[in-house]
């Protein structure tokens, strides 16, 4: 039993914090969230040389072959420093979608790219509306009816739906399912489709963790500089236990966080459904992150100028995407109210039996 | 990161529970805040000291079995699911035992150990005064040193099972010149005593589960000082890690409660799920003690590859205790009119134990330091905030 990180994933993760820290800072990511694209490709190509590109792509394709726990500590450094960037669909969930598909022309033409950091890769699913980042893409990943369909720009309508988080460029993706786009079936691609809902759950999560700390550290910044009745804000106990609240929040999610990313690592049966639970704490720190850190820096926190209103924006915006809390809660009832459920005292670690409830199902509930 | 027990840890949780299947006592004992429900429980204290069960991660020596902590959090698991009773020594075994190891001589944990381990000496914690609760610092009962011995005069209160107990452990001034947290001593006070009055005070529930506890002129020899005189604040804060941090209250105790919650909302469904709100909280209870499990395991694994238990102990106890009010908050909304009755009453039905849990969950966020005081720990020393 060791429930910690090994050095060289905590070394990982404090070398894209350093590296995060001087090159995205809060001035910056603004400048994105200006431009047309709403996408830099020099900063892509930055995260490329750190190697974010290269860790859902196997070896064979240039990559590194990690995993979901190689994933979880670097999605919560995007998520505290708000990342602009498709980099989970398109180096996490999309390198793992190609892995498990036939199709070995399209791995041989989009893993090595992904590697380089020059493939920008959509993922459309109906748990979702609509489609992050696809006006950027090169390559669409949709679902019809369970069945994986890859798409070029070309063969795509798109209908931009602007979203409060500037940093989100969301489309309405009108196309038309062929036997030419399809490259997997219905019953296997409901399987995949369920992988990817959990990894996207697992990156959301971590994300959401991250922007709970940003928001917990802009509070307690700004409490502990802007002074009324002769002292600093942060001296005041109605300020401090706001703050105080999200630490334990924080506190307890991120555990949970971790258990779910290895829970996926190792393929357990029940991996859902720690997703499912790191999505609803991780979602409720950042949601009380948010809350608490708006009220404790007053009016500063209302407007547009003060940073905090990228991280509140980023995580209400995440919190609902890829499955939203009822869609998250219904999985873990189903689960929970089970006859025969295993649930108590040693069973936390127990990788569960394997699965019974149909991908299908769980779905309906979106 | 390996999420999977070794062979030697799967070997432990058998045996264990092997002996709880055997000798966990098939009716309940009475409450230990009663009379016969105290000796009752200390006979299972002695059980389990047999069996070498009673203080796991004691060295071997003192009748342990030097268990690290994931072995101890099996073992709570076992001891919970199992329906075990509760501790009644949980002062002794969580506070004053780690405190005496530290802090003790040699000759104070030989005499005092090994009777703590077999439950012959039952402790109370002497802290809390009628003006010293949140604000530990303004203690004022004294201890006068008078040649080999020290004379106790002053009053505490909230004495858990000071009733009953054979012993307590407290701060007392020990310099009368000395202000707040300076010239406080830790002393260890036989409760049979000379000049000792207990008063007992009735609880929530109805029962004497804590005391008011004079001093008139006690004399306690010299040799029940823990550490230096006037390093009794130092000493103190040191339990009061202990308390906070992970032993008072393990995880298994809440996935037990959860357990329960979730067979009793099976159990009145069509009831419950009229209220759409009771099923949210059944699921949430659930996952805060997953939480509280995992987060306790994470810091046990982090303590074994040499890391310090800080503030985030604060942030333990403010969940566990707002996890158990939720919890038995929503038992008694599923029972609705059911929740008042007594056990004992003819209707009660399934009702239980739950009735009794909730008002012992509400004292939760109160005791081992409230959860305000807890905030301003956590708000300060893992935040960095400004003091008032």
């Amino acid at each position: 039993m060791d429930f910690t990180f090994d050095e060289s994933q905590l070394a990982f993760r404090d070398a894209v914090r350093k590296f995060l820290l001087v090159e995205a800072a809060p001035e910056y990511l603004r400048e994105i969230w200006e431009t047309e694209r709403g996408r830099s490709d020099s900063l892509r190509a930055r995260l490329a040389d750190q190697g974010l590109t290269a860790i859902s792509v196997p070896e064979a394709y240039g990559g590194i072959g990690g995993d979901d726990l190689d994933w979880v500590l670097i999605q919560q450094e995007l998520g505290y420093f708000a990342i602009p960037d498709s980099l989970t669909a398109s180096a996490y969930l999309a390198p793992w979608l190609l892995t498990q598909l036939a199709d070995e022309g399209l791995k041989r033409e989009w893993l090595p790219n992904i590697v380089k950091g020059h493939a920008r890769i959509a993922l459309g699913h109906p748990i979702n509306p609509l489609v992050a980042d696809a006006r950027n893409a090169g390559l669409l990943l949709l679902a019809h009816q369970d069945e994986v369909h890859a798409l070029t720009p070309t063969q795509v309508r798109l209908h931009p739906n602007p979203s409060i988080d500037q940093s989100r460029r969301l489309c309405k993706v009108e196309w038309t399912p062929s036997a030419a786009t399809r490259v997997c079936e219905a019953a296997r691609g409901a399987r995949l489709w369920a992988g990817v809902i959990d990894r996207a759950g697992l990156a959301i999560a971590a994300q959401l963790l991250g922007l709970a700390q940003r928001m917990l550290d802009l509070g307690v910044d700004h409490a502990a500089q802007r002074k009324q009745f002769g002292k600093p804000i942060g001296a005041f106990q109605a300020v401090k236990h706001h703050l105080a609240e999200v630490a334990v929040a924080i506190e307890f999610a991120e555990p949970v966080v971790h258990r779910a990313a290895y829970a996926l690592a190792r393929g357990e049966a029940h991996a859902s459904i720690h997703v499912s639970h790191a999505r609803l704490a991780a979602g409720e720190a950042a949601w009380l992150a948010a809350r608490k850190s708006l009220q404790v820096h007053g009016a500063m926190g209302y407007t547009w100028e003060a940073d905090l209103q990228m991280f509140m924006k980023r995580a209400w915006a995440l919190d609902a995407t890829w499955g939203d809390r009822a869609f998250h809660k219904t999985r873990i009832a189903e689960c929970l109210l089970a006859e025969g459920a295993a649930l108590g005292p040693g069973q936390t670690f127990d990788p569960g039996a394997p699965r019974t409830v149909e991908p299908q199902r769980r779905l309906a509930h979106a | 990161m390996r999420l999977e027990y070794t062979e030697k840890q799967k070997r432990f949780r058998a045996e264990i529970r092997a002996w709880l299947a055997a000798h966990v006592p098939k009716k309940p004992l009475k409450s230990f805040d009663t009379e016969e429900g105290f000796e009752q429980h200390r006979a299972w204290e002695a059980k389990l000291h047999e069996g070498r069960w009673s203080m796991v991660t004691w060295p071997q020596e003192l009748g342990g079995r030097g268990c690290d902590l994931i072995e101890w959090l099996i073992f709570e698991e076992e001891y919970w699911a199992a329906g075990a009773p509760l501790r009644v020594n949980q002062n002794g075994i969580f506070l004053l035992g780690p405190t005496l190891m530290e802090f003790g001589t040699e000759a104070q944990k030989k005499k005092f150990l090994p009777r703590m381990a077999s439950g012959a000496d039952i402790w109370a914690q002497g802290w809390s005064e009628p003006n010293a609760g949140s604000d530990m610092a303004a203690i004022r009962a004294r201890a006068t040193r008078v040649g080999d011995h020290y004379v106790l005069s002053g009053q505490k209160i909230w004495t858990t099972r000071a009733v009953w107990a054979d012993w307590l452990f407290g701060l007392f001034r020990s310099d009368p010149n000395s202000q707040r947290h300076h010239g406080l001593s830790f002393l260890l006070v036989p409760l049979k005593s000379k000049g000792i009055t207990i008063r007992p005070i009735k609880q929530l529930n109805g029962l004497t589960g804590f005391a008011e506890v004079f001093f008139d002129d006690v004399k306690v020899p010299a040799e029940n000082l823990v550490g230096e005189e006037g390093q009794g604040w130092h000493i103190a804060m040191a339990t009061a890690g202990f308390e906070r941090g992970l032993m008072l209250r393990s995880p298994a105790r809440f996935q037990k409660t959860a357990r329960d919650l979730v067979a009793l909302y099976q159990r009145h469904r069509e009831r419950a799920d009229r209220d759409p709100a009771i099923r949210d909280a059944v699921l949430k209870s659930w996952m805060g003690a997953e939480a509280y499990a995992l987060a306790t395991y994470r810091t046990a694994c982090r303590l074994a590859r040499g890391g310090q238990i800080g503030a985030e102990a604060s942030t333990n106890k403010i969940f566990w205790s707002e996890l158990d009010v939720l919890m038995h908050e929503t038992a008694m909304r599923i029972l609705g009119p059911r929740a008042e009755l007594m056990p004992d009453a003819p209707e009660a039905g399934d009702a239980d134990r739950w009735l009794d849990g909730f008002l012992f969950s509400l004292a939760g966020p109160i005791y081992a330091g409230t959860n305000e005081i807890q905030k301003n720990i956590i708000a300060e020393r893992m935040l960095g905030l400004p003091r008032a």
